[in-house]
């Protein structure tokens, strides 16, 4: 099944509308978290979904791995349409779709020890039993840097660190193609974040699976990404290869985002300029019309009318390299909003 | 050199548990300049939070604490609770993580704001509101007049967290403690609420102590840094020096820790990882708390508690074997 060599994930037009208020509440309305999401994930490949809180980017997470039923749109799972399949005929396809949660406090059950806990996936999948899936959990524990004595402690005996450390050995222990990471470090300590990415790093090049790495932090999303979307309001605003969108990020949100990004380092940090945004992210329950970042945008001027009333599409800028902006075009670069990325680099190395 | 405004001398807290004596804070001395930006830095446990809280006695009745905070000459510590309430949010006030659960939720903001105003300052009730209003545009808040009837749920994050500002500025305090100001926000908005900081730093000279763990939110916005590590002070020093030259074993392997953005291409580095993990706070080494995890440690460091000593101008570090170049 997973033979073939396309894309292990592929999201087209991906739709998810929350239904909110009620007979209490008086009025209802409907939250619109995800709006048109198009991407794939390569065999292999780790994809950085960025965005702001409200982004939709979590909401993604949960329709790709079907814990919530997309309104709209495809997704397919090494091809076979996944979209609206029943729980019963999604169980073969979990084995190929694992999770990592943000927090490893509540998302290990206190009551499991730890080989417990990393064993369930292959107990509950009836793939090995006894002696074999002993093997499987000491073998996999190991690959995740935990002490072999672990697997017989309960969760609430380990570190942050150790936890999170549990919760990958479960996710990689039956081998998935994909594996979605929402925000798998940002409950974590500094000095276990860069522990965590380093593993997770090791132990993709090693086993080869594909990551869906979703997060708010655009650093972290350059130490591991491949490739990066960026999500605002439910919809992708720009996707490239993470050295592209560093180098030459084109959306103004892209703009913003990076220019806001704090860099540890008070001579590059005072001398960088950042464009803060004007307002808040705008209520998914009525998204703004045309370009759902024209409220905010700081190049409003130049793309209005188009962008009040049109919604921009996600269309190709250079190869690879797609930008959702009236400004954008194939070889017409944004205007840029700050010095060039380029710019920073040489200064912090100088 | 000018007296501080505040003069911290060997303050330790200590905690008084159904599991014995928890050790949060063991002999922590700091000054404050006025109008100065001191940024406090370690991770979860550290003791940061409770070395602040711990001046104007936020903590619960379980904490012992000991040692001298003189404020303005006077000690803090020695203070009756009643001098202390006029120093608590009147002269130095705290600005917290959370701006979603630090507001009441059943009042309005104004009411919030003003009942601090008519507290502290015993202005009217008109008073107060118009001074909300001031207070709300000084923290470049729209509409202030309007947003003073709304309710926190009302609110975006960001909003919350500038309501929080303003209320901590009402009494035009002198020291303004921000623990974890922009943790919860989102990054665009975390540039915004750093801005505001320094421009009421310039506009009204308030002295900040900043408690974060965010290396990055330090250079933008810090004079100068404390490192804290399991309850004591590991590296203090004037912020570009601290990056530029950091010394304690720890510090440098916090600042290796991050990844960066534009750190270039594909070299693809590893992040650099501290082994081990924080000692716990039941009993206090009389020892370096950092040697076990420690690159450099010999058995100097396992014996003796490491004295804080100057290595570079206004730069300490509580190591025998500090230095910029060695890895953890």
């Amino acid at each position: 099944m997973s033979a073939n060599g396309g894309p292990v994930l592929e999201v087209d037009g991906l739709v998810k509308h929350f239904p909110v208020g009620g007979v209490l509440a008086g009025r209802r309305g409907v939250v619109h978290a995800v709006d048109g999401v198009s991407f794939t994930l390569g065999r292999g490949e780790i994809l950085g979904l960025v965005g702001e809180s409200g982004s939709g980017k979590s909401t993604v997470a949960n329709c790709v791995l079907r814990l919530t039923e997309p309104t709209g749109g495809t997704i397919r799972v090494n091809g076979t349409d996944v979209t609206h399949l029943s729980r019963r005929q999604m169980r073969p396809l979990r084995r190929e779709l694992h999770m990592v949660f943000q927090d490893p406090y509540s998302s290990l059950n206190p009551r499991m020890t730890v080989g417990d806990i990393v064993g369930e996936p292959v107990r509950l999948h009836g793939i090995a039993k006894g002696r074999a899936l002993d093997a499987r959990v000491e073998a996999i524990i190991d690959t995740v840097g935990l002490r072999a004595e672990l697997r017989y402690r309960y969760p609430h005996e380990l570190s942050g660190g150790q936890r999170q450390r549990v919760g990958l050995a479960r996710s990689l222990v039956l081998r998935p193609s994909v594996l979605v990471a929402d925000e798998p470090v940002s409950a974590l300590d500094v000095s276990v974040q860069a522990s965590i990415l380093n593993l997770l790093r090791d132990l993709q090049r090693d086993m080869g699976f594909s990551c869906l790495f979703i997060t708010h932090d655009l650093a972290t999303v350059e130490f591991l990404c491949d490739r990066v979307a960026v999500m605002y309001l439910g919809q992708i605003v720009e996707l490239a290869s993470r050295t592209e969108l560093f180098r030459s990020p084109q959306h103004p949100y892209t703009q913003a985002l990076l220019s806001a990004a704090l860099v540890p380092d008070p001579t590059v940090q005072r001398t960088r300029r950042r464009i803060v945004l004007d307002g808040d992210i705008p209520s998914p329950l009525t998204p703004p019309s045309g370009c759902r970042f024209h409220t905010r945008c700081p190049l409003h001027e130049q793309s209005a009318p188009a962008s009040d009333e049109e919604v921009p599409a996600l269309r190709e800028f250079s190869r690879g390299h797609l930008v959702a902006c009236h400004l954008v075009a194939p070889g017409r670069p944004a205007p840029r909003l700050v010095e060039d990325a380029a710019d920073i680099v040489s200064a912090e190395k100088g | 050199m000018p007296q501080p405004l505040l003069d911290v001398a060997d303050l330790s807290v200590r905690f008084d548990t159904d599991d014995g004596m928890i050790h949060a804070v063991d002999k922590m001395s700091f000054t404050l300049g006025a109008g100065e930006v001191l940024g406090i830095v370690g991770e979860s446990g550290c003791g940061k939070s409770v070395t602040c809280m711990s001046l104007v006695k936020l903590l619960p009745e379980t904490a012992v604490i000991e040692g001298r905070a003189l404020f303005e000459g006077r000690d803090l510590l020695a203070m009756s609770s009643r001098d202390l309430r006029r120093v608590r949010g009147r002269q130095i006030s705290f600005v917290f993580q959370e701006p979603m659960t630090s507001l009441n939720p059943v009042f309005t903001v104004g009411r919030q704001i003003g009942e601090v105003l008519q507290r502290h300052l015993g202005l009217s009730r008109v008073e107060a509101r118009a001074r909300s209003i001031e207070l709300l545009d000084l923290v470049r808040i729209p509409a202030a007049d309007r947003r003073l009837d709304e309710y926190p749920h009302q609110l975006s994050g960001g909003m919350r967290q500038r309501v929080m500002i303003a209320m901590a500025l009402a009494c035009d305090p002198k020291v303004l403690v921000a623990d974890e100001p922009t943790t919860a926000l989102d990054v665009t908005i975390q540039a915004g609420i750093l801005d505001l900081m320094r421009d009421i730093r310039e506009r009204l000279g308030t002295a900040i102590i900043l408690i974060t763990h965010n290396l990055g939110v330090v250079a933008d916005i810090a004079d100068r840094v404390l490192v804290m590590y399991a309850g004591r002070k590991a590296e203090e020093s004037p912020v570009d020096d601290l990056f530029a030259h950091p010394q304690h074993p720890y510090t440098l392997g916090l600042l290796g820790a991050i990844p960066r953005p534009y750190e270039g291409d594909d070299t693809r580095r590893r992040l650099q990882e501290i082994p081990g993990r924080v000692p716990s706070l039941r009993e206090l080494p009389q020892a370096c708390a950092f040697a076990e995890r420690c690159r450099r440690a010999t058995e100097l460091c396992r014996t003796e508690i490491p004295e804080l000593h100057e290595v570079r101008p206004a730069h300490r570090v509580a190591c025998f074997h500090p230095g910029e170049n060695a890895a953890v």
